[in-house]
C-alpha cells in the first residue's frame, strides 16, 4: 500500500555504515528490554520495596544487590561454564531452525505464524521414522529421520501455501488454524492408546532407536546435552543464505515478497513461488523438532508446546529476516533461556521474564522509531526496510 | 465585490522540491477558472493547500475578501470549499446516501442515522442540478461517470460554493465528458464558482472563463480563452516553442511481427474492455495507440503481454501463437514491455539497480548458470547499461526507489531495449517525466524501430503519439475506431475518432 | 455476463450435490451401526434451575435416521431441480439436520440431554464470542488485532487480582476492562502512530501479556492464595423467560457477564449500521482517505475502536475468571482469542454473524465432552479440530465468500 516515494537526491551510504546502523537498533532494543526487565525485578521485590521504605539510599543499595544477584545468575546461566555455554548453544539450535523458517517466509512476503504446528508435525514424522525403523546404520537412519521432519513440516505449511496461492486465503489465519489442528492431531497420536503412543500409561511416543540419535559431543558427561544438531543448524543457515541471495529461486522468492506485481510482470510464477516458499519455511520449522527429539529427549511427549512459533517470529524480526541475523538472535535467545532458568533457580525470578523481554524486543524492533527516539540515532535510508506482511484487505 | 477566492504568494516546499512557488490566483463568483499544467507542475499540491490537506509554507488565502486559515478539510468545508479528487474519495460498499452524508450525518431520535432525510436532500440536489443520481444505489455498482456526480453532490450537500475539480475528465469517456461539461455549466449558472484542473487544452478552452498556467511550481501566465489558441497554451505549459517533435527517418515496414485477431478481453469489473480488436504491427514501424484513458488500452496491453487472460481471439508473435501464454513465454519469444505503472509493475523499488536490470532475465545464461546467479555478470551488465542509457545514479547498488522518476524509467528502458527483441510494447512511456528524459526515451524507441523491431506505443498524450508513431490506431470503448498514418492525419481527425465519431460521417458510433 | 450466470448455476448445482453428500454420509456412516430395536432418548431437563419441563423424546434410532435422510434428500433434490433463494440458509439447515442425525446415532440405546447440551454450548461460546466482538470492533476500523489473546490474559489476570483484593467482582470486571484497554492502547500506538506491521504488533502484545501475567502470577498469585480467590458473578434467572423450556435455561439463566455479552452483540450490530459512529467506523475501515477528506479524524476513530475492542477482549478474560473458574491460571485463555478471530471471519466481520459462529465453535467444544460420556468411538480430538477446519474451508471461499474491510491491516499515512 504505502509505496516508498522516490528519493531523488538520495546518496547511497556505504554498505558498512548501513550495516552498523542496522545493527544498532536490535542491540539497543535488547539493552532497553534488559533495563526494563531489571526495573520490573526491582519493583516486584519486597526486600527492595522495604529498603526504599527506610530511605532512598538503602533502597538503591538493595536494588543493586538484587539486580546484580539476578543478572549475575542470568549471565552465569548463559555463559558461566562449559555446561551453561553448551546449554545456550543447545537451546539455540531449534531456535535457529524456527527463526529461519519465519525469516524465509518474511523474505517471500508470507507471515508464517504456524511454525509451532509445523514443529509438531515435523516431530511426529521424525519420531515415527526414528522409532519404527530398526537395524539401519546411523548414517542412513539419522538423515532419514531428519528428512521425515522436514517433509512433515513442508506438507503442513504447504497446505497453507496452496490455499493462499489458489484461493487467496490469508496465511496468517490458516497457519493459526493449522497450529490447533496440529495440536489435536499430536494429542490423538500420542494419547494413551493412540496410534503412536508407547504401551503403558504415559502419553508419549516410543523411544527413538539409538541409530537415529544426533551424536553427542561430550558422551562422557551425560549432563551436557550439546550435540551435532547445532552444526547442522549452522549449515542450514548458510544454505538458506545461499538460497536466498545467490540462486534464481531465492531471487524469485524475494521478488514475490517485495513486489508481487513486478514478479508477475517478470514472468515469475507467483502462485508456485508462494507454495514453494511456504513449503520451505515449513520444512525448516519441521526440522526444529528433531533437534529436540533426536538430539535431547529421544521421544516425543504429548503436550509438547514450547512456544517456538512465537519465539520464531521474534527471532526473524530481531535478525531482520537475514539468516546470519537469525543465528545471532537465536544465540541471544538461547542465552536468555539458559540464563533465565539459572536466574529462576538462584534468584527466584520467574522464568516468564523471558517472554516479557521477548515481547519488548519485538516492540522495539518493529517500531525502531521508539528506539531511535530514546537514543537519538539517525534512521535508515528508505528502501532498506523490509515489507513484512500485507493486511487481509490487500493481497 | 471582492473575488470569491484569492490566493496570494502561496509557497509549498517538499524535501528537495519547490512544489508551489509564490502563486497568486483569483477566482470570481459564477466563473470557471482553469488551472493548466503538465503533470508535476504543482496543480494538485496547490489545491491540496487550498483544501487544507497541506499547510503552505508561505502565502495567504482570502475568501470574499477575508483572510482565512485552512488547517484541515473541516475548515475548508466550513468555508464552502469542496474538492473532487482525481481518484474518487468514495467508499464502494456504502450507498450513495451514506457516502454523501458521511461526516455530516443527519440524525434522528438523538442517535439514529436519518437516511431518509439525507436521501431526500440528495434527490432535491440531483433534480436541481440535473445530476440524475439515485441515493439508494451502492456506489461500487455505479459507472465512473455517475460516481463523479456523487462526488459533486457531496460538495453541494455541504453547501460548497467553491468547487475544485482535479483532472475530472481523465477517467471519463467522451460522452461522459459532454455530460460533465453540462453539469459544470449548470453549477456556474446557479452561482457556484469552479476551479477546473486539467492538462487538456481543448477542454480548458471549451469550459473556462479564465485560464492560469502552471509550470514547475510557478505561475507562468494567464490566458483568455476567447483569444488564446491551443498552440499558445501548449507553449506556455511546456515552456518552449511547442510540441515535442521526434527526429526520425520515414519508416520502412517489413514483415508482420505481431498479429492480433478478433481479440476480446475482460476488464477488472468483468465488463468487456477490449471488444473484438484486430491489427498488425510490422518490423520497422512504430504503431501508436491513441485514445482517452480507460477505453481498453490498458487491458489490450495486458492481454498482449500475458498479464490478463484473453477471452476469445488470437495473438501471434513472429509466427508463434502466444494467446494466453505466460508473460515468461511471451518475453522469451521476443517481446519487451515497458509497463504503464513503472513503480508497481516495472521495478522492485527495494532492489538495487543491478538486480532490477535482470528482472526478467535473471534465470537465463549468462546471468544464471543453472540455479546460481552470476554476480559478476550482473554487475558488469549494470555498469554497462547505466552508462549506455544515461541513468543518473551514485552507483549500480543504489536501490531503485531512491532514483527520480525519469531515472527509474531509464532503468526499465535499459532493461527492455538492451535485449534483442522483435516487439517492443511501451505503455505511457513518458508519463510524468521531465522533457530531457522524454526526448531520450523517444529516441531510444525510434532506434529500436530502425534496428528492425515492431514498436507499439500507447499514450494518453495525443501529441506524443502523433510525433512518435508511424501509424496510429485510435481506440474508443474497446474497439479500434480507425487507423491513420501519422504524417497524413490531423489532430482534429484523431480527436473525433477518440470521441467515437467517424470523420466524414459526423455521426456518433 | 453469461459466464457469471453460469457460475451461479454451477454454484447452485454444487450446493445441491453437497446436500446429497450429507444424506449419503448419514446413510453410510450412521445407519449401518444401528439395529431395528435401538432407541434414542433426547431429554430436555434443565441442569441447574427450574424450568417448565418437556417430556422426553424417545424414538427408534433407525426410523429417526431414515426420516432425516429423506428430509435432506428432499432438500437436495429441490435445490438441484428448482434452487432455493437463500442457499446458505438451507446449507445451515442441512448441516443442522446432519448434526441431529449424528446425535441420534451417538445417543442410541442411551439418553442425551439436549437442554444441557445447549446450555454448555452457550457457556463455552462466550469467551469466543467476546473475543470475536473485540476483533469486529478493531477490524471494522481497519486495525487487525491478533493480540486479542494477550488482551484476554491481561483482563483475566487483573480481574482475578483486583477482584480478590477488593473482594468485589464488580471492581474485578472494571479492572479487566482497563487491562484489555491498556493492552489495546499499546496496539493502537504501535499500529496507528508508529505504523508497525499490525500482525507483528499484535503478536508482540500477546507475547508481552503472556509474559507479564505469568510473571506476576508466579510472583504473587501462586505464593499468596488470597490474591487469587476473586468472588464470582452468580447466575440470575430472568423471570418468565427463564422458565421457557429449553430456551430458558440456555439463554436466560446466566451471569451478568453473559447478559452483557448478549447486549454487546446487538448493541454493536445496531451501532455499526444505524449510528454516526458506525458509519464513520466503516468508512475509516474501508477507505480512510475518503473519510479524511470529509473531515473525519481517522486516527481518533481507530484509537477509540481499538481501545473499546481491547476492553471487550478484557471482558472475555474476565468471563473466564469471574463467571467461570474463579481464579487466574497461566495461559488460561488457551487459544480462545484465536478461535474468536476465526469466529469473526466466519461471521463475516459482523456481530450477529460472529455470535452464530461462536455458537458453532462452542457446540463442537461441548459435544466432545458429551461424546466422551456417551463413549462414542470417535476420538474427541477430531471433533475439536472441526471448527478450525471449517474456518479454513470458509476462508478458501468454498462456502460463500467472507470479505474483510478493504483497508484492514493497512496503516494510514496522512499526506
Amino acid at each position: 500500500m504505502s509505496r516508498q516515494k522516490a528519493n531523488a537526491e538520495g546518496k547511497s551510504p556505504s554498505r558498512i555504515s548501513a550495516a552498523a546502523r542496522s545493527l544498532a537498533v536490535p542491540l539497543l532494543a535488547v539493552v532497553t528490554a534488559l533495563i526494563i526487565g531489571a526495573l520490573l525485578i526491582i519493583v516486584t521485590d519486597e526486600t527492595v520495596l522495604a529498603a526504599f521504605g527506610r530511605g532512598i539510599g538503602s533502597g538503591l543499595v538493595q536494588a543493586w544487590r538484587i539486580i546484580s544477584k539476578a543478572y549475575g545468575a542470568f549471565f552465569f546461566g548463559a555463559f558461566g561454564d562449559l555446561y551453561h555455554i553448551t546449554e545456550t548453544l543447545r537451546i539455540a539450535t531449534p531456535y535457529i531452525f524456527a527463526g529461519l523458517a519465519v525469516a524465509l517466509g518474511f523474505q517471500g512476503g508470507l507471515f508464517n505464524i504456524g511454525a509451532e504446528g509445523q514443529y509438531f508435525i515435523g516431530g511426529l514424522t521424525s519420531v515415527y521414522v526414528g522409532y519404527s525403523l530398526t537395524g539401519l546404520p546411523w548414517f542412513v537412519h539419522l538423515p532419514l529421520a531428519l528428512l521425515a521432519g522436514a517433509v512433515g513440516g513442508a506438507l503442513w505449511a504447504g497446505i497453507v501455501g496452496v490455499l493462499k496461492a489458489k484461493t487467496g486465503a490469508h496465511e496468517v489465519i490458516n497457519t493459526i488454524m493449522m497450529n490447533y489442528v496440529a495440536y489435536r492431531l499430536a494429542e490423538f497420536m500420542l494419547d494413551v492408546g493412540g496410534p503412536m503412543a508407547r504401551p503403558g500409561y504415559r502419553p508419549v511416543s516410543p523411544e527413538v532407536q539409538p541409530s537415529a540419535y544426533l551424536p553427542q559431543f561430550f558422551p562422557s558427561d551425560s549432563t551436557i546435552r550439546f550435540n551435532a544438531g547445532f552444526f547442522i543448524a549452522l549449515a542450514f543457515a548458510v544454505l538458506v543464505w545461499w538460497l536466498l541471495y545467490k540462486t534464481t529461486l531465492g531471487y524469485e522468492i524475494r521478488t514475490v515478497g517485495q513486489n508481487p506485481h513486478a514478479a508477475r510482470y517478470a514472468g515469475i510464477n507467483v502462485p508456485r513461488t508462494i507454495i514453494i516458499t511456504m513449503a520451505l519455511s515449513g520444512a525448516l520449522a519441521g526440522l526444529a523438532a528433531p533437534m529436540d527429539i533426536l538430539g535431547v529427549i529421544h521421544f516425543m511427549p504429548n503436550a509438547f508446546s514450547s512456544g517456538y512459533g512465537f519465539d520464531a517470529i521474534a527471532l526473524a524480526l530481531l535478525g531482520n529476516s537475514h539468516p546470519l541475523g537469525v543465528v545471532l538472535a537465536s544465540l541471544l535467545f538461547g542465552a536468555l533461556r539458559s540464563g533465565a532458568s539459572n536466574m529462576q533457580g538462584i534468584a527466584q525470578i520467574p522464568i516468564d521474564i523471558t517472554s516479557i523481554l521477548q515481547g519488548l524486543i519485538i516492540v522495539f524492533i518493529a517500531a525502531p522509531a521508539i528506539v531511535r527516539a530514546i537514543y537519538r540515532i539517525r534512521g535508515l535510508e528508505q528502501g532498506e526496510e523490509l515489507v513484512l506482511t500485507r493486511g487481509w484487505g490487500q493481497m | 465585490m471582492p473575488p470569491v477566492l484569492e490566493l496570494k504568494g502561496i509557497t509549498k516546499r517538499f524535501p528537495g522540491v519547490l512544489a508551489n512557488d509564490h502563486i497568486d490566483l483569483t477566482l470570481h463568483e459564477g466563473t470557471v477558472l482553469a488551472l493548466l499544467g503538465e503533470s508535476g507542475a504543482g496543480k494538485s499540491t496547490l489545491m491540496n493547500v487550498l483544501y487544507g490537506l497541506y499547510t503552505p509554507d508561505e502565502g495567504e488565502i482570502a475568501i470574499r475578501g477575508e483572510r482565512v486559515d485552512i488547517a484541515g478539510p473541516n475548515d475548508a468545508i466550513r468555508l464552502g470549499i469542496g474538492m473532487v479528487h482525481q481518484h474518487f474519495m468514495l467508499v464502494p460498499v456504502l450507498t450513495v446516501t451514506e457516502n454523501v452524508m458521511l461526516g455530516m450525518e443527519s440524525i434522528k431520535h438523538g442517535i439514529l442515522l436519518d437516511r431518509e432525510a439525507a436521501a431526500k436532500r440528495i434527490r432535491d440536489l440531483s433534480a436541481r442540478y440535473g445530476l440524475d443520481v439515485n441515493p439508494d444505489d451502492l456506489v461500487g455498482d455505479l459507472p465512473v461517470g455517475i460516481q463523479q456526480r456523487v462526488e459533486i453532490i457531496k460538495l453541494l450537500y455541504r453547501n460548497a460554493d467553491i468547487l475544485i475539480l482535479d483532472e475530472p475528465t481523465a477517467v471519463l469517456t467522451p460522452q461522459e465528458v459532454e455530460g460533465f461539461f453540462a453539469v459544470v455549466r449548470t453549477l456556474v449558472a446557479q452561482g457556484k464558482s469552479v476551479i477546473f484542473i486539467s492538462h487538456k487544452l481543448k477542454e480548458v478552452l471549451a469550459l473556462a472563463d479564465t485560464i492560469a498556467v502552471l509550470r514547475r511550481g510557478k505561475l507562468v501566465g494567464a490566458a483568455d480563452p476567447a483569444t488564446a489558441t491551443e498552440r499558445d497554451l501548449a507553449s506556455l505549459m511546456v515552456g518552449r516553442e511547442v510540441i515535442l517533435t521526434v527526429s526520425k527517418e520515414p519508416a520502412h515496414p517489413q514483415e508482420v511481427i505481431l498479429a492480433v485477431k478478433e481479440l476480446r478481453v475482460r476488464g477488472d469489473r468483468g465488463e468487456i474492455a477490449v471488444d473484438g480488436i484486430s491489427f498488425e504491427a510490422c518490423a520497422g514501424e512504430i504503431v501508436g495507440v491513441a485514445g482517452v484513458q480507460g477505453n481498453g488500452q490498458t487491458e489490450l496491453i495486458e492481454a498482449l503481454t500475458g498479464l490478463r487472460p484473453v477471452m476469445t481471439g488470437t495473438v501471434t508473435l513472429a509466427g508463434q501463437d502466444i494467446t494466453n501464454h505466460t508473460p515468461r513465454t511471451i518475453t522469451e519469444v521476443g517481446s519487451a514491455h515497458i509497463p504503464e505503472d513503472r513503480q508497481k509493475d516495472g521495478l522492485v523499488l527495494g532492489y538495487p539497480i543491478s538486480d532490477n536490470l535482470v528482472l526478467n532475465t535473471y534465470y537465463l545464461p549468462p546471468v544464471a548458470k543453472g540455479l546460481v546467479m552470476q554476480e559478476e555478470v550482473i554487475a558488469e551488465r549494470a555498469e554497462r547499461l547505466v552508462k549506455e542509457y544515461d541513468v543518473r545514479t551514485p552507483g549500480i547498488f543504489t536501490p531503485a526507489g531512491n532514483l527520480s522518476g525519469g531515472n527509474q524509467q531509464k532503468v526499465i528502458v535499459a532493461r527492455e531495449l538492451s535485449r534483442d527483441v522483435k516487439l517492443v510494447i511501451a505503455s505511457q512511456p513518458t508519463r510524468g517525466l521531465d522533457v530531457g528524459s522524454i526526448e531520450y526515451i523517444h529516441s531510444q524507441l525510434v532506434r529500436k524501430r530502425d534496428e528492425g523491431a515492431a514498436v507499439i506505443v500507447v499514450s494518453a498524450e495525443l501529441d506524443e503519439v502523433l510525433s512518435l508513431a508511424d501509424r496510429i490506431l485510435v481506440m474508443f470503448d474497446g474497439e479500434i475506431m480507425g487507423v491513420v498514418l501519422a504524417d497524413e492525419a490531423t489532430k482534429e481527425e484523431i480527436g473525433l475518432l477518440m470521441a467515437g465519431v467517424h470523420p466524414g460521417t459526423q455521426e456518433a458510433a | 455476463m453469461d459466464t457469471i450466470l453460469n457460475q451461479e448455476k454451477r454454484k447452485a448445482r454444487t450446493m445441491g450435490i453437497i446436500f446429497l453428500v450429507f444424506a449419503l454420509a448419514v446413510l453410510l456412516l450412521f445407519l449401518p451401526g444401528t439395529t431395528g430395536e435401538q432407541q434414542t432418548t433426547f431429554t430436555f431437563t434443565a441442569t441447574k434451575v427450574e424450568a417448565l419441563a418437556l417430556p422426553d423424546l424417545i424414538f427408534s434410532t433407525q426410523m429417526g435416521l431414515y426420516v432425516l435422510v429423506v428430509v435432506i434428500v428432499f432438500l437436495g433434490a429441490w435445490q438441484l431441480a428448482k434452487g432455493f433463494p437463500n442457499q446458505n440458509l438451507i446449507l445451515g439447515v442441512v448441516a443442522g439436520l446432519f448434526v441431529l442425525a449424528f446425535l441420534a446415532w451417538a445417543a442410541r440405546d442411551k439418553s442425551m440431554n439436549l437442554t444441557g447440551m445447549l446450555e454448555s454450548t452457550l457457556l463455552r461460546s462466550m469467551p469466543i464470542l467476546l473475543a470475536a466482538l473485540s476483533g469486529v470492533m478493531c477490524e471494522r476500523s481497519g486495525v487487525v488485532n491478533i493480540g486479542i489473546e494477550g488482551m484476554m490474559l491481561a483482563g483475566a489476570f487483573l480481574s482475578a487480582l483486583i477482584g480478590s483484593v477488593t473482594g468485589s467482582q464488580w471492581w474485578g470486571l472494571l479492572a479487566a476492562l482497563a487491562g484489555g484497554g491498556l493492552m489495546a492502547a499499546l496496539l493502537a500506538v504501535l499500529a496507528i502512530n508508529y505504523k508497525v506491521d499490525q500482525i507483528v504488533a499484535g503478536t508482540a502484545i500477546t507475547i508481552l501479556a503472556t509474559g507479564l501475567t505469568s510473571y506476576f502470577s508466579s510472583r504473587y498469585l501462586q505464593t499468596n492464595a488470597a490474591l487469587n480467590t476473586p468472588p464470582t458473578f452468580r447466575p440470575l434467572q430472568i423471570p418468565l423467560l427463564g422458565r421457557i423450556p429449553v430456551v430458558g435455561p440456555a439463554f436466560f439463566n446466566h451471569t451478568f457477564v453473559v447478559y452483557l455479552a448478549f447486549f454487546l452483540v446487538f448493541a454493536i450490530q445496531f451501532m455499526l449500521y444505524q449510528t454516526r459512529w458506525g458509519l464513520r467506523t466503516r468508512a475509516v475501515g474501508e477507505h480512510p482517505r475518503a473519510a479524511d477528506t470529509l473531515g473525519i479524524k481517522v486516527f481518533r476513530t481507530r484509537y477509540i475502536n481499538v481501545i473499546i475492542g481491547g476492553m471487550v477482549a478484557g471482558l472475555s478474560g474476565a468471563y473466564l475468571v469471574l463467571s467461570s473458574v474463579a481464579r487466574f491460571d497461566e495461559l488460561m485463555s488457551a487459544g480462545k482469542g484465536y478461535i474468536g478471530m476465526a469466529a469473526m471471519i466466519f461471521g463475516n466481520w459482523n456481530p450477529i454473524g460472529a455470535f452464530g459462529s461462536s455458537l458453532i465453535f462452542g457446540f463442537a467444544d461441548s459435544l466432545q465432552t458429551k461424546l466422551a460420556i456417551l463413549q462414542v468411538p470417535i476420538p474427541s480430538q477430531f471433533l475439536l479440530m472441526a471448527p478450525y477446519l471449517v474456518t479454513m474451508i470458509v476462508l478458501a471461499g468454498v462456502v460463500g465468500q467472507s470479505r474483510p474491510p478493504a483497508a484492514d491491516g493497512a496503516p494510514y499515512e496522512k499526506e
